[in-house]
């Protein structure tokens, strides 16, 4: 298959999540552009940083006056969860030249990873052609996110109350969409359900705080609950394969 | 804000986006994954995006509202309804984001 399909393929899987990025992206516009900010400030944001949710506790951190270093280690903490998903994604870049790993982390989103961490699993994305699928995904990522903050800022000149209107529910409604598909064994409700109350119960922690500590409740609650410990039978396979 | 600060910030957050992104993928032909941690990552997005949406959907207005008249909890409930039944990724985004909306301006007039 040709560099143009693979990366073809990638976009295509991630169609259902771009269409729910677009509000996201207007919203982010108009409200930046509402708190009176540069339209300058806005694109660039998009455009080097790259990170939907970072972004928008920025303007709110923006909209209050913090200081410059309680925005940075905000947007650390509220992108700390990439980490874990680069974790997942070692053992399938490892062997990529580090120009193209320097692309591949720019754009480590939830939406890519989403979109082409099951590919992987099902043999559609490989080591051969796993970069070009992510690529394609990322491109169109990138591409949306751009262009509908740049379309977010005119148009927020121009209606005004655009950012009451609820457009984060698309980003709310996205999620659930990348949540759904795992939900197939016990262990994945009990990450979500702890996930989920832990969150409410820490959401006063300052600096977003809340959500990393309920997330590893989250990914600490499914490990325990997790009854298939594959890791060990899998060992024992291949171990029986190098005896025959 | 001047021209000056918001290069400071954009800088900042590019810088440890970047680097939260990118610290693993630099070292990956030498970083070696232990077992037990493999087996946690596979939770990851689950309780991370379960744990970033939940306030959303619960606490629209910072104060806890678990009624069907919040339209951000009905409209979650239904996309994870359609979501659990069909998994189809755009049916779930398209028919949340049209019962939030419904919920938030039909049901108000």
């Amino acid at each position: 298959m040709s560099t143009m399909q693979d990366m073809r393929r990638g976009a295509v899987a991630s169609i259902p999540m771009i269409i729910g990025g677009i509000p996201f992206g207007l919203l982010f516009g108009s409200l930046a552009s509402s708190y009176g900010l540069s339209p300058w400030f806005a694109v660039a944001m998009s455009a080097f940083v790259f990170a939907g949710s970072a972004q928008f506790v920025a303007l709110g951190l923006i909209g209050l006056h913090a200081p410059i270093w309680v925005i940075v280690s905000t947007t650390f903490i509220v992108n700390l969860r990439h980490l874990l998903y680069a974790a997942d994604l070692v053992k399938f870049v490892k062997h990529l030249p580090m120009s193209m790993r320097v692309i591949m982390g720019f754009g480590l989103i939830d939406e890519t990873y989403a979109a082409v961490r099951p590919m992987y699993e099902v043999g559609s994305a490989d080591k051969k052609n796993g970069h070009k699928v992510y690529l394609g995904s990322f491109l169109s990522f990138y591409v949306m996110w751009n262009v509908t903050t740049i379309l977010g800022v005119l148009s927020g000149e121009l209606i005004p109350g655009m950012s009451e209107w609820g457009l984060e529910f698309a980003m709310v409604a996205t999620f659930i969409g990348i949540i759904t598909p795992y939900l197939k064994h016990k262990a994945f409700w009990l990450c979500l359900l702890s996930a989920g109350a832990s969150s409410i119960i820490l959401a006063g922690l300052p600096n977003n705080l809340g959500l990393l500590a309920s997330a590893v409740i989250g990914v600490a609650m499914g490990f325990i609950s997790d009854p298939s410990y594959k890791v060990t039978s899998k060992l024992d396979d291949s171990i029986q394969e190098v005896n025959k | 804000m001047t021209l000056w600060q918001g290069a400071l910030i954009i800088s900042g957050m590019f810088a440890v986006t970047f680097g939260v992104r990118f610290a693993l993928f630099a070292r990956a032909d030498k970083v070696v994954m232990p077992a037990f941690i493999e087996k946690a990552l596979k939770f990851v997005p689950v309780a991370v995006l379960t744990a970033i949406i939940t306030p959303m959907v619960l606490m629209p207005n910072q104060h806890i509202d678990f009624s069907l008249s919040n339209p951000w909890l009905l409209g979650a409930l239904v996309a994870f309804g359609v979501g659990i039944w069909r998994q189809q990724q755009l049916l779930t985004i398209l028919v949340g984001v049209l019962v939030f909306f419904i919920a938030k301006y039909g049901l108000s007039l």
